[in-house]
C-alpha cells in the first residue's frame, strides 16, 4: 500500500476496551462516537494519533481511545499538548477539555494556544458546569442558573469561547452539538486538517446537573452564514451569535508556529561561555 | 435526532447501504446503552439492551444476506450520512441510570416508529419503482418491530412509584 494512502479503518477501530463511566444519557457519549468516526474518517493509523486531556468528567476521553493518550493535570491539556506536538510534529494531537477545565483554570493556556498557533485541534466539551465535582458553575454557567450551590446564580456575565478564541488568534473556530455526531465528526476532521491551532466548541450535554440541556436539540440550529476568512466579519457576526449556531465560523491562514530548527538553537555550551566570569 | 439530512437514495444499491448502516447504528447504539447499564449495575436493563443489539446486528446481517452481489457499501462510509442520528437509533439522551424496563422500551418503540417513517417517506417519494418496492418491504418489517414493542410493552408495564430510590442519586447536592 502506499505509504500516504489512508488506511480503511471503521471507528471501533479507535475505541479501546475501558468502558466509559459518564453517566447514562451524557453527551460525551456522543463526543467519543464523533471523535472516532473523524478518526476512521482519516484514516489515520491509531500511533499516529495522540489525544491530551485535563480533568473532567469530559477529560476522561483519551482512555476510551486506543491512540496514545495523556489524561493531564487540570487545566493543563494545552502545555501538555503543545510540548507534544512541537516534540513529535509527526503526530496528530488533539486536545480535549471541558468548560471548567479549558476556560477556567486553563484559561491562560487557551489564549496563549490560540496565540501561538501550534498544529493542533482543541475540543472543548462545554455542559456549562463542573459536571465531575457535582455542578458548580463554570465560566460558561448562564448567570441565573440557580443551584444551591450558586443560590440565585452567579449573576455573573458568562465568557464567550468562541469570541476569545478569534481575538487570539486561533485559526479555525467553530461549534458543535454532541446530539448531531456526523456533523461534529465532520467538524473534528475539517479542525484536524486545518493547518494551526483548531478550536471546537462542542455542546455537550450533562443530563445530570444540567437536564435543562436535554433541550438543546430543540435550540441548536445551522448558522445562517457560510465560513468566513476575515476576522473582522467574523468578530460582527459573533456579536449575534445567540450560542446555538453550528457551523465553521472562521478559517484563517495564518502560517502555523514552527519550532526553530537545530542549526537556528544556541548551544547550552555557548551560553556558559557568556557567563563565564 | 430524525431522518432530516437524508441524501436522496435514488438506487436500490443505495437503499440497501442505508437500510444496513441504519441497522448497524442501531445494534452500535445499544451495545453502548448496554454497557452503560452494566456500568451503572442495572443488569436487568443491560441483558434488555444487549438482546436489542443482537436483534439489530441479525437485521443487518439479513440486508447484507439480501442485497447478495450489489453489496452494501454504499453506507456513507465511516462518518454516515446523516447529520444528526440515523432513524432508528435510540436517543442516548432519554438514558438513565435507574431507567426501567419500560422506559427502555418506549426508547425503542420510538426508533422503530422513525425507521417505519423513514421507509414509508421513501416509499411515498418519487422514487424509481425498484427502491419503492424495496422501501415498502423495509417498512413492513419495521411496522412488525413498532407491534412487536407494543406487545412487550404489555409485559412490562410502567414502573410503579414504589421503584426504590437512590439514596445517594448522582444529582442530589
Ligand atoms: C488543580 C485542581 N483543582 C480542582 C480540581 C477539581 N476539579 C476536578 S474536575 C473539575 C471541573 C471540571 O469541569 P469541566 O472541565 O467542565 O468538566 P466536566 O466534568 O463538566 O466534563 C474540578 C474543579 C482538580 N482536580 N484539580
Ligand atoms: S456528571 Fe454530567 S458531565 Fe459528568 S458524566 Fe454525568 S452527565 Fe456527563
Ligand atoms: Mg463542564
Amino acid at each position: 500500500m502506499n505509504a500516504a494512502e489512508p488506511l480503511k479503518c471503521r471507528p471501533s477501530d479507535y475505541k479501546s476496551e475501558v468502558k466509559p463511566i459518564w453517566c447514562p444519557g451524557c453527551g460525551d457519549y456522543h463526543v467519543l462516537m464523533a471523535l472516532t468516526r473523524a478518526m476512521a474518517a482519516l484514516g489515520l493509523p491509531p500511533e499516529r494519533i495522540a489525544v491530551v486531556s485535563g480533568i473532567g468528567c469530559s477529560s476522561r476521553i483519551p482512555a476510551y481511545t486506543n491512540c496514545y493518550g495523556f489524561h493531564g493535570v487540570h487545566g493543563r491539556s494545552l502545555a501538555v499538548a503543545t510540548g507534544l506536538k512541537i516534540a513529535r510534529p509527526d503526530i496528530t494531537v488533539i486536545c480535549a477539555s471541558g468548560d471548567g477545565d479549558g476556560y477556567s483554570i486553563g484559561g491562560n493556556h487557551f489564549l496563549h494556544a490560540c496565540r501561538r498557533n501550534v498544529d493542533l485541534a482543541y475540543i472543548v466539551m462545554d455542559n456549562h458546569i463542573y459536571g465531575m465535582t457535582k455542578g458548580q458553575p463554570s465560566p460558561t454557567t448562564e448567570p441565573d442558573f440557580d443551584t444551591a450551590l450558586a443560590p440565585g446564580g452567579t449573576g455573573l456575565r458568562p465568557f464567550n469561547p468562541l469570541v476569545v478564541a478569534l481575538a487570539s488568534g486561533a485559526n479555525f473556530v467553530a461549534r458543535a452539538y454532541s446530539g448531531n455526531p456526523n456533523e461534529t465528526a465532520e467538524l473534528i476532521v475539517d479542525a484536524i486538517k486545518h493547518p494551526g491551532f483548531s478550536f471546537v466548541e462542542i455542546l455537550s450535554p450533562c443530563v445530570t446537573y444540567r437536564p435543562d440541556q436535554r433541550s438543546w436539540k430543540d435550540r441548536v440550529h445551522p448558522a445562517p452564514v457560510t465560513p468566513t476568512d476575515d476576522p473582522a466579519r467574523a468578530a460582527r457576526r459573533l456579536m449575534t451569535d445567540d450560542g446555538f449556531n453550528l457551523g465553521v465560523l472562521y478559517r484563517g491562514h495564518r502560517a502555523p508556529y514552527t519550532p526553530p530548527t537545530a542549526a537556528a538553537m544556541v548551544a547550552p555550551e555557548s551560553l556558559e561561555e557568556e557567563f563565564e566570569v | 435526532m430524525s431522518g432530516a439530512n437524508v441524501p436522496p437514495v435514488t438506487s436500490v444499491a443505495a437503499l440497501y447501504g442505508i437500510a444496513h448502516r441504519i441497522e448497524a447504528d442501531a445494534a452500535e447504539r445499544y451495545a453502548m446503552l448496554a454497557d452503560q447499564m452494566e456500568t451503572h449495575n442495572n443488569l436487568d436493563l443491560a441483558r434488555m439492551f444487549r438482546d436489542l443489539a443482537r436483534a439489530e446486528r441479525l437485521h443487518a446481517d439479513k440486508i447484507r444476506e439480501l442485497a447478495g452481489a450489489i453489496g452494501v457499501g454504499d453506507d456513507g462510509g465511516p462518518i454516515g450520512p446523516w447529520k444528526a442520528d440515523s432513524p432508528e437509533s435510540v436517543d442516548l439522551y432519554a438514558a438513565r441510570y435507574d431507567m426501567s424496563p419500560h422506559e427502555a422500551l418506549r426508547m425503542a418503540l420510538a426508533a422503530e416508529e422513525r425507521a417505519l417513517a423513514f421507509y414509508t417517506d421513501l416509499a411515498a417519494s418519487k422514487v424509481d419503482r425498484t427502491v419503492r418496492d424495496l422501501a415498502t418491504s423495509f417498512a413492513a418489517e419495521e411496522r412488525e418491530h413498532v407491534a412487536l414493542c407494543h406487545r412487550l410493552l404489555e409485559r412490562y408495564p410502567p414502573a410503579s412509584a414504589a421503584r426504590p430510590g437512590d439514596p445517594d442519586a448522582p444529582g442530589d447536592r
